[in-house]
Order: C-alpha cells, then sequence, then structure tokens
C-alpha cells in the first residue's frame, strides 16, 4: 500500500486537500441520474466549489461525517464510461485510478439501468472499493419498474443501495454502506468481466510480465486491458503516475 | 449472429420500427462512445422520432432515447424485424 504521505500527496495532485484522518470519497455516475442531488443530501452546504487543476471542468468537494469518521465527497464530471477521451472522462478515470479514494460511489439511474451498469463495472475493474447507489427509485416506482437489489447485489458482489435522493430515501444506508467500503470493515471482491478466450490469454501474458511494476495500488489486470485497448490518453496517465511514484521513491 | 437479407444501416429505419444491431461499421472515438451509450451488437433498438429534415434520428435504446447524424448512422448495420420500406407506405 502507498504510504500515507505520498497519498497526501497525490491528492493535492487533484487539487483534494483533506486531513489525514478523513475519508475520501469519489462520486461517479452517468450524466442526469441525480448525482448532484446525492452530492447535496450527503453534504448539505458543507460544500468547496472550484475547478480541476489545470483544467477548465467543475470540481465540487463537500463534508460529512458518519459514526465519527469524516468524509470528503468529491464529485466527479458526470460520464457513460472511463474509456473514451473526453477531458471529463479523463478526470473521472485519472481520479478512481490515482487519487486513491477510499471508496468510489457509482450512482445509477434505477429507470434506466442496464445502460448505467457499463460505468458500474468498469469503476469495478479498477477497485475494489465501490459502494453502487440506484437512485431515483421514486421515478422508478412511477414508472412501474422494480428493481431486484438482492439479485444486483449478489450479481455485482458489491453494496448496492437503493435510494430516491430528492426525498431523502436511502441516504442513512447508503453512509453506512461508504463508511464500511471506506473503513475496509467489509472488502468486497467485485466481479469481473470475463473477455473472450484470446483476450484473458493476452491479458494472462501481459500480468506476468506487468509483475515489474510494483506499485500495488495499480490493478495489474486493469492495466493489461488497456495496454490491450492501446488507448494513448490511458497511456499517457499510466506513465504519468509511474513517473510520479517512482520519482517519490527515489528521493525518499 | 444473424446475417441481414438485405444491407441496412439505422439511417434506413423508418419511424416506428425496430431492429437489431448487427456491427458498428466505426472506428475510434465514435465507436467506443457508441457501445458505451448501450449500442453493441445484439441490441434492439427502435427508431422513435426524427428531425424536421431528417438528421439526427432519435432511436430507443435499453430504455433510453438517444439522437444520431445520420451520417454516423449509416455506418451502423441493422437486421430489422419488421422492416417497412418507406417508399411503400
Amino acid at each position: 500500500m502507498i504510504e500515507g504521505i505520498n497519498k497526501q500527496v497525490f491528492r493535492e495532485y487533484f487539487g483534494i486537500r483533506v486531513k489525514p484522518e478523513q475519508l475520501v470519497v469519489a462520486l461517479a455516475g452517468n450524466p442526469n441520474v441525480g448525482k448532484s442531488t446525492v452530492f447535496n443530501v450527503l453534504t448539505g452546504l458543507r460544500q468547496h466549489t472550484g475547478n480541476w487543476p489545470g483544467k477548465t471542468v467543475d470540481n465540487a468537494q463537500g463534508v460529512f461525517s458518519h459514526r465519527n469518521a469524516s468524509f470528503v465527497l468529491v464529485d466527479l464530471p458526470g460520464t457513460y464510461s472511463l474509456l473514451s477521451h473526453t477531458i471529463e472522462e479523463q478526470i473521472a478515470r485519472d481520479f478512481i485510478c490515482f487519487g486513491h479514494p477510499d471508496a468510489t460511489l457509482v450512482v445509477l439511474d434505477a429507470t434506466c439501468l442496464e445502460r448505467n451498469l457499463n460505468l458500474a463495472l468498469q469503476v469495478m475493474e479498477i477497485t475494489p472499493n465501490i459502494v453502487v447507489c440506484v437512485n431515483l427509485m421514486d421515478e422508478a416506482r412511477k414508472k412501474k419498474i422494480s428493481i431486484d437489489l438482492a439479485a444486483l447485489e449478489a450479481e455485482l458482489q458489491v453494496p448496492v443501495v437503493a435510494t430516491a435522493a430528492r426525498i431523502g430515501e436511502g441516504i442513512q444506508e447508503l453512509k453506512e454502506a461508504l463508511w464500511k467500503v471506506a473503513t475496509q470493515s467489509a472488502p468486497a471482491t467485485p466481479k469481473q468481466v470475463t473477455y473472450s478466450p484470446e483476450v484473458e490469454r493476452a491479458v494472462q501474458e501481459l500480468c506476468a510480465i506487468l509483475s515489474f511494476i510494483a506499485e500495488p495500488a495499480l490493478n495489474k489486470r486493469w492495466l493489461a486491458l488497456r495496454l490491450l485497448d492501446g488507448n494513448p490518453s490511458i497511456l499517457a496517465s499510466i506513465s504519468d503516475y509511474l513517473d510520479l511514484v517512482s520519482g517519490w521513491r527515489e528521493t525518499a | 449472429m444473424e446475417t441481414s437479407p438485405v444491407s441496412l444501416s439505422l439511417a434506413d429505419l423508418s419511424i416506428g420500427s425496430a431492429a437489431r444491431i448487427v456491427s458498428l461499421e466505426l472506428g475510434g472515438l465514435l465507436r467506443r462512445r457508441i457501445l458505451d451509450l448501450g449500442m453493441v451488437p445484439g441490441t434492439q433498438v427502435r427508431c422513435v422520432r426524427k428531425s424536421p429534415s431528417g438528421d439526427p434520428i432519435a432511436f430507443q435504446v435499453r430504455g433510453c432515447i438517444i439522437a444520431l447524424r445520420t451520417e454516423d448512422l449509416k455506418n451502423i448495420k441493422v437486421f430489422p424485424f419488421n422492416y417497412v420500406r418507406e417508399a411503400a407506405r
């Protein structure tokens, strides 16, 4: 695990200032899923807004506490995916991968769950510290959509909480789930997407080669998949990150 | 995978008709984007609306409505369910 001080420096690289005892939660989701409503309900008026360092994309941070723990909630830009090249997706992806959040909260739209699960699956490939929030339950009820949350939780193997943030429903349960994940009191092993045998074989080979990267915070399977994608923007972010980490190692 | 009897693209669907996506003949960013929006081979889509000029065209995909440019739709090949030729209407 990255030592506490480095974690701190990394968060500052993303413009996130936290006290050492505070837990960082990244808030991700598709556009228009009520992500900002969840953010506002959790943090109230204890917010700080600005831009991401060097980017003209809004960055909002808020504070809330639960069970005597203080959380900093970082609102990421709304994205459908973490694999494209738009500046918003790049910020969301880099923060989840390299900002070392203690938990990532993925907000999904209950009325359009299937499409939203794409993002949840992508986040699950990056980090096991995830809470899935199925929001807009009030809208879903209006449209007579019922969601089998227990089945969803069993399928994804991560905590799933149903909320209707606009009316404050499910917020306590959400805080509890975030607390459990962020304090590591119930470690999860999210279900991983299995690709075709050819891809899986290539991933295995790459993982063996990548074992030289002595950086446990970076998920090797995810890294291998991105190398297979050959997406230049992701590869550039990864090498920037590894340069930073090795820079510290040398000075330390 | 079904093969299309007639080579049809999403741009050829008339309002109300449905089809199954066969392939995305697109590359790079746009391909990734369309996959992320839930249009993958095998997905059912229904044409729900066209703008007055006929471009863009809106489709229902997995419970959401997505509008795309005709230029891009031409590269999304589909297998129609209830194909009604526009000329025959």
